[in-house]
């Protein structure tokens, strides 16, 4: 397959990659957009590298089911190549915050999925899913409770450890936040390799809570965080490519 | 100033804000008595409450930016930005905020600190406001205000749910006026 560095052009080409009658683009890095309410195939979008770092999604066509909403979603999340170390492109969502007809169809979204399921807390994981999480829970009249580092929390906590690439790491919550019985949904921006989310679905689980889903803006699938999730569904916004 | 005296004395919203706070003795060290929001977040409608009390201040104030102090500013920070229709800005501990950025020294009690802002988040000119959970010194606050000043913007106000009673009156900070919801809570007294 040819590549050929087109100028801000996106192709919407379904796998296997087929040359379309526009540019295709080289495929760094590349965004798809799903939407999981439906069980339409997902529309695999390039963007062009020699675009600028700020990822240009325009959708060529719509599918069916596919939310509208979602390209400027996905176009208004900056990618940065290595940081926070070489190799790793960045999902910096705070150029979605900047956009706020994005930022508020995100969060209607979330709102609009859980609204009315009985879910009673909303759990945020430091430091980006506390962004998320409380507009959801205030729409929805859930909780708000934060997912925490270690010693962070004032009170008396629970906490659960996870694995890093190197070593490992603690999340806490405080004791009496939530009750066994009560629903609850997990937020945070970007699901990866899903050891955070893992570690708060045990925290969760471990104290009588059911996680009704698990809900991220981003999810990066090469890194198969949606294994680590057990019985937990995941919903995600916007998929892209790790490095 | 408080929120007591700028027309909502008697406010019953105010006492169940301030009834939703726990505080945590001697932490995170022996003498300081933790204003903890957490248990205000449990009570949806006490959050609300003080969401809707941010909202009604300053949705005709034409405030483009909301900066938001990592990590509880990006509690409050959010619900108010979405219902006013402004920008979110993360203010966050170093290295965290990818791109280019520029950081602001603060003191704390022993040493010092630095807050960083994405230089990009900001035009010149833009009506700010900023927020976290609470005010003690001022510190983080004013490192706040110097960021978005760099940055061009206009501070109009810092916001926060707890402030100590010094900050009563027309306290400001940097000259930018400070608006709290309440004093700090007092332990309860255990009953039996």
């Amino acid at each position: 397959m040819q590549s050929i560095i087109c100028s801000h052009h996106l192709c919407l080409a379904p796998p296997p990659t087929v040359l379309c009658n526009r540019l295709l683009c080289h495929r760094v890095p590349s965004i798809r957009l799903t939407n999981h309410r439906s069980a339409t195939t997902s529309l695999r979008l390039f963007t062009c590298a020699a675009a600028s770092k700020k990822s240009e999604i325009m959708a060529a066509a719509k599918e069916d089911g596919q939310d509208p909403r979602i390209p400027k979603i996905a176009s208004s999340i900056r990618v940065i190549p290595d940081f926070p170390k070489p190799g790793i492109m960045f999902q910096d969502i705070t150029t979605l915050l900047l956009d706020t007809e994005a930022f508020k169809d995100t969060i209607d979204i979330f709102v609009e999925r859980y609204k009315g399921k009985g879910i009673s807390v909303v759990a945020g994981v430091e430091a980006r899913g506390f962004i998320f999480g409380p507009p959801i829970a205030l729409a929805i009249g859930a909780k708000f409770v934060p997912m925490r580092k270690p010693k962070k929390l004032p009170g008396k906590v629970i906490s659960e450890e996870y694995s890093l690439e190197y070593g490992t790491d603690k999340i806490e919550m405080h004791v009496g936040a939530v009750e066994p019985g009560e629903r609850a949904i997990i937020i945070d921006d970007l699901i990866a390799t899903g050891g955070t989310l893992a570690a708060a679905i045990r925290l969760l689980e471990r104290v009588g809570v059911k996680i009704v889903e698990c809900a991220c803006v981003i999810e990066l699938p090469e890194l198969k965080g949606r294994e680590k999730l057990g019985d937990a569904p995941l919903f995600i916004l916007v998929t892209s490519d790790a490095a | 100033m408080f929120a007591v005296e700028n027309g909502l004395q008697g406010d019953p919203r105010l006492q169940a804000i301030s009834d939703a706070i726990r505080v945590i003795p001697h932490f995170p060290k022996t003498g300081i008595m933790f204003q903890d929001i957490t248990t205000l977040l449990l009570d949806p409608v006490a959050f609300k409450h003080v969401v809707d009390i941010f909202v009604d201040r300053y949705k005709h104030m034409n405030i483009s930016l909301v900066a938001g102090v990592e990590a509880r500013g990006f509690i409050f920070g959010p619900p108010i930005a979405l219902a006013i229709g402004a920008k979110f800005i993360p203010l966050r501990k170093p290295g965290k905020l990818p791109g280019k950025v520029i950081s602001e020294e603060y003191e704390l009690e022993y040493g010092n600190d630095r807050l960083e802002m994405s230089m990009e988040a900001v035009k010149s000119q833009e009506r700010a406001l900023v927020i976290d959970d609470l005010v003690a010194t001022g510190g983080t606050l004013s490192a706040s205000i110097n960021l978005l000043e760099r940055a061009g913007a206009e501070v109009v106000e810092c916001a926060c749910v707890v402030g100590l009673p010094k900050f009563k009156g027309q306290c400001k900070l940097k000259g930018k006026p400070l608006y709290v919801l309440v004093e700090p809570s007092q332990l309860e007294e255990i009953t039996f």
